[in-house]
């Protein structure tokens, strides 16, 4: 695969972050919610289909290319560039990879011209990444499935149109994944409060009582919810809330930089203390590595690469390790002043610390990263006695 | 190398289980037997893919398909190209 569009938009999405997200990034998490009206934006420079293939009213972005505008998105406020990895990612891609003719149709196209939000109703109050354990249950009635459960921490569902539900077959186990939309009877949508950060991302508890959907309505299969549906959504994910992090990490940065080269203190800027130095300097080493393994990792999945799936998830865990900490760092740099909400820093160190929650948390990466690492680098006869 | 031990190679670098005297015939169902894992199916997805040249529809997502070397086998088979 190679880059594809006709020219480069990056120049474009940085100006469109500069004007249209960046200034209004703490008052979306004030008011608790993205404007309308960016959302409509985002739809007409098809943003929110900027990795779609053309017939989808896609961009059609290399990898590499979508990376660079989620990192620009995310630079600009997290929950705009959390919009792009829940309805663009999570649902779009996934529709396009194993939804039917009528699903793309249906649901995959209005997310290309901002029309619907889609929202992956996965998580419940007791099962995170654990797919196979979801409580959530359907069962086959008549031509029809009827779905019951509560899910939890369904980012935009405040605002989704529409939900990839994934439930279970108490009878059989199978997990498989369902479209629902939000004014179905039985569907009832409560926003959550009170939470660290991102609120624009207008999380929800979505309850699920006798859902009745048609049978064209489930996604792919039955029983392939979880290792198909769920993993491959859970893999854009990961991707794009890697970049998301190079963008928080990037942003942090440049305020940090920014601020150590124009406060005085003790007669000079402060950059020329040699521990702030030292700081800045693991932070700039930290963002280039993590745009580094974000970009190898947007390489190998160009090249549909069996290992890409390892690398993002080790570009996923690394950024938002960075991010939090380079976040950090900057609150350090700024003093009094990184603590409060005048400045940036304040916002994107809470906004960080999401990062390595979402779509896995850092320890189920870890995980997955340990089990790759087992076998790719075991050698038996290196070592012969312990 | 045949087709069956490209298959094994693969499933082979791709264990969750670290026993060295790990043994499964052709035939074994590689994911009841606790040797891969959910995100397995995920990889052989994308190198069937990717090494055959084929695209997985979803209505071929069935796990009769994957579970054992000679059903993975059986299956790169039957698409068109390898007939």
């Amino acid at each position: 695969m190679t880059i594809t569009s006709p020219h480069s938009i990056l120049e474009e999405v940085k100006q469109f972050a500069e004007e249209e997200i960046r200034p209004f990034a703490a008052e979306f998490e004030q008011q608790k919610a993205l404007s309308r009206e960016l959302i409509k934006k985002m739809g007409e420079k098809r943003y929110l289909a900027a990795s779609f293939p053309a017939q989808y009213g896609g961009l059609q972005l290399h990898p590499l290319e979508y990376g660079n505008l989620v990192e620009e998105i995310g630079k600009g406020a997290l929950s705009a560039a959390m919009l792009l990895t829940v309805t663009t990612g999570l649902v779009g891609e996934t529709l396009i990879r194993w939804g039917s003719d009528y699903q793309k149709a249906q649901y995959v196209l209005p997310i290309a011209r901002g029309e619907k939000v889609g929202a992956f109703a996965l998580t419940e109050p007791g099962v995170g990444s654990g797919a196979k354990d979801v409580k959530t249950s359907y069962e086959k009635a008549g031509d029809k499935y009827r779905i019951t459960g509560r899910k939890k921490w369904i980012s935009f569902g405040e605002i989704a149109d529409f939900f990839i539900v994934i439930a279970s077959d108490p009878t059989t186990n199978a997990i498989s994944a369902f479209l629902v939309d939000r004014e179905q009877e039985g569907v009832h949508i409560r926003k959550i409060e009170g939470l660290l950060s991102c609120a624009a991302s207008q999380l929800a508890d979505i309850e699920l009582h006798d859902v009745e959907v048609d049978a064209d309505k489930l996604i792919g299969k039955e029983g392939m919810g979880f290792t198909g549906i769920a993993n491959f959504a859970l893999d854009q994910g990961r991707f794009n809330v890697a970049w998301m992090g190079v963008g928080l990490a990037q942003e942090a940065l440049e305020v940090m930089v920014t601020y150590a080269r124009k406060r005085n203190q003790s007669g000079q800027k402060i950059f020329n203390f040699q521990l702030i130095k030292g700081i800045i300097g693991d932070a700039v080493t930290n963002v280039h590595a993590a745009r580094s393994l974000c970009r190898e990792a947007a390489r190998m999945r160009a090249d549909n690469h069996p290992d890409a799936i390892v690398q993002t998830t080790m570009a996923k865990y690394f950024s938002s390790v960075v991010a939090n900490k380079v976040a950090s760092d900057a609150v350090q740099v700024l003093g009094a002043n990184g603590c409060c909400n005048l400045y940036p820093v304040e916002r994107l160190f809470r906004e960080a610390k999401i990062l390595e929650i979402i779509e896995g948390s850092s320890q189920i990466q870890q995980q997955i990263i340990a089990m790759h690492g087992a076998n790719r680098y075991y050698q038996p006869k290196r070592i012969t006695e312990v | 190398m045949q087709l069956q031990e490209q298959i094994r190679n693969f499933i082979l670098a791709n264990l969750v289980v670290f026993d060295d005297e790990v043994e499964f015939s052709d035939d074994d169902n590689i994911f009841e037997l606790g040797f891969v894992n959910s995100l397995f199916a995920m990889k052989l997805v994308t190198f069937i893919e990717s090494e055959f040249q084929l695209t997985i529809e979803s209505d071929e997502m069935e796990i009769s398909n994957f579970n054992t070397i000679n059903n993975i086998v059986n299956f790169i088979q039957s698409k068109s190209v390898y007939k």
